[in-house]
């Protein structure tokens, strides 16, 4: 399975656009090599933050400060992938267990000592202010897959009992923050690790059948105003002005965009903030509204590309930690785009999760980044083979 | 294994994927029109454009109601860094009263914040200089101009004209709703009230663009504005003119001065009213501005009443007024003649009683027949005839003169006044020995006493039918209606009502010619105010008993005293060949008719016919 050569044998025409294979490596590609940066995703991850830059200014209202400030942000986060692509697997999978307890004893103590904000204790003031919550989005998957890496695969039931613990100990510690949001991208990431690992299909069609009783056990922990989002997306109509205006907002300021949109910071529902959440939560709204049809679709094929390189770097990997840690990584990032996009289009419930790469804000960039560094470092440092 | 995985990974994601796609291709392609629609609605707001509201002006165009800019000082809270402090400051320059800045306190918290809050409705012209100087040290505090109604000769026509205030939930009951959007005040008494119809104009609409808190959005800003739907300008109100002469106003409320009462003149040949004044008068402006409860308060308070309107409100008992009247219901009837001549000794009584009716000159006027008994207003003259009349045919004539139901004046809140009848009577007590007719009772109606009751307005009204032997139009303050925009005229016609029937002329001469000798026959009630006059005129005094104070109950001694006094009342009408105009005068408690309401008559007659101070030009 580690010889590329067979591998490459079974690549579609599109699988080998993506692979960046095509293209001869030039000089520029032989120093990016050297930096251990992946050029196709690095471009892709460019593109969406460009484009992800312009509908920002429109949705900051054009305030230059603001939008300065998430340029900022992102060169951060970008020196951020830098740094965490030049360190190889081995090291970060050495790392990993230490790793993942700092995290759970940061949870705790957020729970304990953090600081409150809009009615949630996220936030823990270290010198820097900071969300754990962050750390575990990347700690979780390191954990499981750095669990896996040595055992034979598919895991044995024992073996899933102990992954099940690292993926709802901490989940259900940030959903006590509340943050429900966060708290399903991480289970969603554990998850992957293990589906990822060769899960039995006869346990997961058992844990989809089990996810009735589970779904109602999870109402029963949920907040009122998680409960009224879950309402609220059945029916928007039934609260317009309260919990349904977000849904119904976003969907006007989409659907009114048509084919080609309002143009760049004409959109009416954006500008004159009948639109929520609009550098936030709902830029996608934003997007629909000024550039269209097309320009989401642009921005979603610039996701399928990024999340396609991802896998490619999974299935080139070269050894277990890798490969699962690089599937989650990328598989969790379309989990991002996908809840986003479906909530904002009023698909599934409002969660508060943002658009990657796009919505204002720098916590959740830079882990984000950091993903992006770990597969960049996964595919640079795996043994090369000459082609 | 794992790439199988990553394959069926990768199957599913491509289809979640593609939901979310499906489902922007239906908002955005197959449902677009429908937000598009949406979000049109969303950001334009429709914005009512109130009316003009049109001018209030006498016969001669002189202007009794306009519209003038007020300032008002306008705060607007996210311009203030510190808003106690700045209300602070505006206290010491006295622009706000200290004990209203919690209020206004409120009132910039809970609005939106870029919304004004008003701090004071009308700065006098010092308070805006003095702020104009400080404006720079008061940033987010402005004064902005707005029109308000305006009364330049207030109290003089306040009663005629009326006024406008604040729209109340009444208001809003009884009015189109959206025709009155963006409109703060409505016509609440007089012509303001019953011509609000005609005043009031058409309300205009604009398109605004604004933001979801509703900030408005200037629409040359981007292109938000564009494709906005037509505005709709306001129409003006119409003007209306009345047939008040604002000189005769002025002078009625200089000649009421101190006083209660009110004088009503008009135009015998058309029913406009000339004059309608009712003492003592108020400030209409105090309402069109709004005014504190305490000023209310006071104005409803006050023991004088200012704001009853007494013209034609007031029900007074009519006193001798009524004579020249009953005189031509005594000669159609055959109840007298021209010739009957009777001995007054200063008493009357009923056969078989004891009771005296006294008349009004202790010593008795002497021989007396009809001509006497009106020029010097001999009670007993009419205390014997009135048996021969009789209740019911005295009702019968005076209620062609329109005495006892309301005139139909163009304004409202008009009492009908009372003359008796035997059926009136039934029909108004329950008692059976309330309900009978006693001849005693005929008598004290023969000189407008007992039940009988008229408005200052009717009593005008009967001097007019007088002067114009019989013929009867219905009393209108409202001239015409001007249409602002086409500056076309509606005049509004005289309305003739049934005429008095009287079918020997004869009468008419006898009676006229006596009302004629009231003031310029030395022995006249009113010789002394008709005597010396350029031209000729007829009158009849009155004066009325006073039967019972009113309710109120807190005069000092001095004051009861003043208030048990007879009413004064006066009928005239001039020239006498020729009538122009007819007069009534009422004094409250103001004793003699002839001695204090004939000069006031008098003078609104010498004003509208030229020989007054103001007419000599």
């Amino acid at each position: 399975m580690n010889t590329s050569g067979t591998a490459a044998m079974r690549l579609s025409d599109t699988q080998r656009l993506i692979s960046g294979r095509s293209a001869p490596l030039g000089d520029f590609g032989r120093v990016l090599r050297r930096l251990n940066i992946d050029g196709p995703l690095l471009g892709g991850i460019l593109l969406i933050c460009a484009l992800g830059l312009v509908v920002l200014y429109s949705a900051v209202g054009e305030d230059m400060r603001l939008w300065l400030n998430q340029v900022v942000r992102l060169g951060v986060a970008l020196t951020g992938m830098f740094i965490v692509a030049q360190m190889p697997p081995d090291f970060l999978r050495r790392w990993t267990p230490w790793g993942f307890l700092a995290g759970l004893v940061l949870l705790i103590l957020v729970l304990t000592t953090g600081e409150v904000g809009q009615g949630a204790r996220r936030w823990l003031n270290l010198g820097i202010r900071f969300q754990p919550s962050e750390i575990m989005k990347l700690a979780v998957p390191m954990m499981a897959a750095w669990y896996l890496h040595d055992r034979p695969i598919p895991p044995r039931a024992g073996q899933l009992l102990f992954l099940a613990v690292i993926i709802v100990v901490p989940t259900l510690l940030i959903a006590r923050q509340p943050d429900l949001g966060t708290s399903l991208l991480i289970a969603a990431s554990g998850v992957i690790v293990i589906v990822l690992a060769g899960l039995p299909v006869r346990i997961m069609i058992g844990l989809a059948v089990l996810s009735v009783p589970g779904a109602i056990l999870l109402w029963n922990f949920m907040q009122d105003y998680q409960k009224q989002r879950v309402l609220t997306l059945l029916d928007p109509d039934s609260d317009p002005l309260g919990a349904g205006y977000n849904i119904i907002q976003s969907k006007i300021a989409i659907g009114s965009g048509g084919l080609f949109g309002k143009g760049w910071t004409n959109g009416s529902q954006a500008q004159l903030e009948f639109l929520p959440e609009r550098d936030t939560d709902f830029i996608f709204a934003v997007m629909g509204e000024e550039l269209g049809l097309l320009g989401v679709l642009s921005l979603i094929c610039l996701y399928i590309f990024a999340i396609g390189r991802g896998l490619y770097i999974a299935i080139q990997a070269p050894d277990t930690y890798s490969r699962l840690l690089a599937g989650s990584i990328s598989l969790t990032f379309f989990v991002y785009v996908f809840v986003n996009t479906a909530m904002v289009t009023g698909l599934v419930p409002v969660v508060g999760i943002p658009l990657p790469l796009v919505s204002f804000g720098g916590t959740s960039m830079v882990t984000l980044m950091a993903g992006f560094g770990i597969l960049m470092s996964i595919h640079s440092h795996r043994k090369l083979l000459p082609h | 294994m794992f790439i199988a995985r990553v394959m069926f990974a990768s199957i599913i994601g491509f289809l979640l994927l593609s939901t979310v796609i499906a489902r922007l291709v239906q908002l955005q392609v197959f449902d677009y029109e429908v937000f598009a629609a949406q979000s049109q609605g969303n950001r334009v707001r429709i914005e009512p454009v109130p009316p003009i509201r049109g001018l209030v002006l006498d016969r001669k165009g002189r202007v009794l109601a306009e519209n003038l800019p007020a300032y008002q000082l306008e705060l607007i809270p996210e311009q203030v860094a510190d808003i106690d402090d700045t209300l602070q400051r505006l206290t010491t320059l006295g622009l706000i009263e200290a004990e209203d800045i919690p209020r206004f306190k409120e009132l910039s918290e809970s609005g939106p914040r870029f919304k004004p809050v008003t701090l004071n409705v009308r700065l006098n012209d010092e308070e805006i200089a003095n702020f104009a100087i400080q404006r720079p040290r008061f940033p987010g505090v402005d004064f902005q101009p707005r029109l308000v109604r305006h009364y330049p000769n207030g109290a003089a026509v306040a009663h005629a004209v009326g006024y406008v205030s604040a729209l109340s939930k009444h208001d809003l009951g009884r009015l189109d709703v959206s025709a009155y959007a963006g409109t703060a005040q409505t016509g609440k008494t007089g012509v303001e009230s019953s011509f609000e119809a005609s005043l009031h104009g058409d309300v205009g609409y604009r398109h605004v663009v604004s933001n979801a808190l509703g900030r408005q959005i200037p629409s040359d800003s981007r292109n938000l504005a564009d494709s906005l739907p037509r505005d709709e300008s306001s129409a003006p109100g119409h003007n209306v003119y009345l047939s008040l002469d604002l000189d005769l106003q002025l002078l009625a409320i200089e000649a009421m001065e101190g006083r209660r009462g009110a004088v009503v003149a008009m135009d015998p040949w058309s029913g406009e009213i000339l004059a309608l004044v009712s003492a003592p008068s108020f400030d209409p402006n105090l309402f069109a501005i709004g005014m504190s409860t305490t000023q209310f308060a006071d104005l409803q308070n006050n023991l004088e009443r200012p704001l009853f309107n007494r013209a034609v409100r007031g029900a007074y008992p009519p006193g001798s007024t009524i004579k020249p009247m009953l005189a031509l219901a005594a000669l159609e009837s055959g109840a007298t003649n021209l010739t009957r001549k009777t001995v007054c000794r200063g008493y009357f009584m009923l056969p078989d009683t004891t009771h005296r009716y006294r008349d009004w000159k202790p010593e008795g006027h002497g021989e007396m027949d009809l001509h006497d008994a009106i020029t010097q207003s001999c009670d007993v003259y009419f205390y014997e005839i009135s048996g021969d009349i009789g209740i019911d045919r005295m009702h019968y004539y005076l209620d062609q003169f329109g005495l006892g139901r309301p005139t139909g004046i163009d304004i409202s809140g008009e009492h009908r006044g009372l003359v008796p009848s035997r059926e009136w009577k039934r029909a108004s007590f329950s008692e059976p020995s309330d309900r009978r007719w006693y001849n005693g009772e005929t008598v004290i109606a023969s000189i407008g006493q007992g039940y009988m009751l008229a408005t200052p307005l009717q009593l005008a009204s009967a001097a007019a039918t007088l002067a114009t032997r019989g013929i009867r139009y219905e009393p209108r303050l409202v001239a015409a209606i001007e249409n602002v925009l086409s500056g076309e005229r509606t005049l509004v016609s005289p309305r003739r009502l049934s005429d008095v029937r009287i079918d020997n002329e004869v009468h008419w001469n006898a009676v006229l010619g006596a009302m004629h000798d009231v003031m310029q026959n030395v022995r006249g009630t009113a010789y002394a105010t008709g005597g010396q006059a350029p031209y000729q005129m007829a009158g009849k005094s009155g004066t009325a008993q006073v039967f019972s104070v009113a309710q109120e109950d807190e005069y000092d001694e001095e004051d009861l005293e003043e208030r048990l006094r007879d009413h004064a009342l006066f009928i005239a009408f001039a020239p006498f060949d020729n009538p122009r105009i007819a007069v009534a005068v009422v004094v409250e408690n103001g004793s003699s008719g002839s001695r204090v309401a004939a000069p006031i008559a008098r003078a609104i007659m010498d004003e509208y016919l030229g020989y007054g101070s103001h007419a000599t030009q």
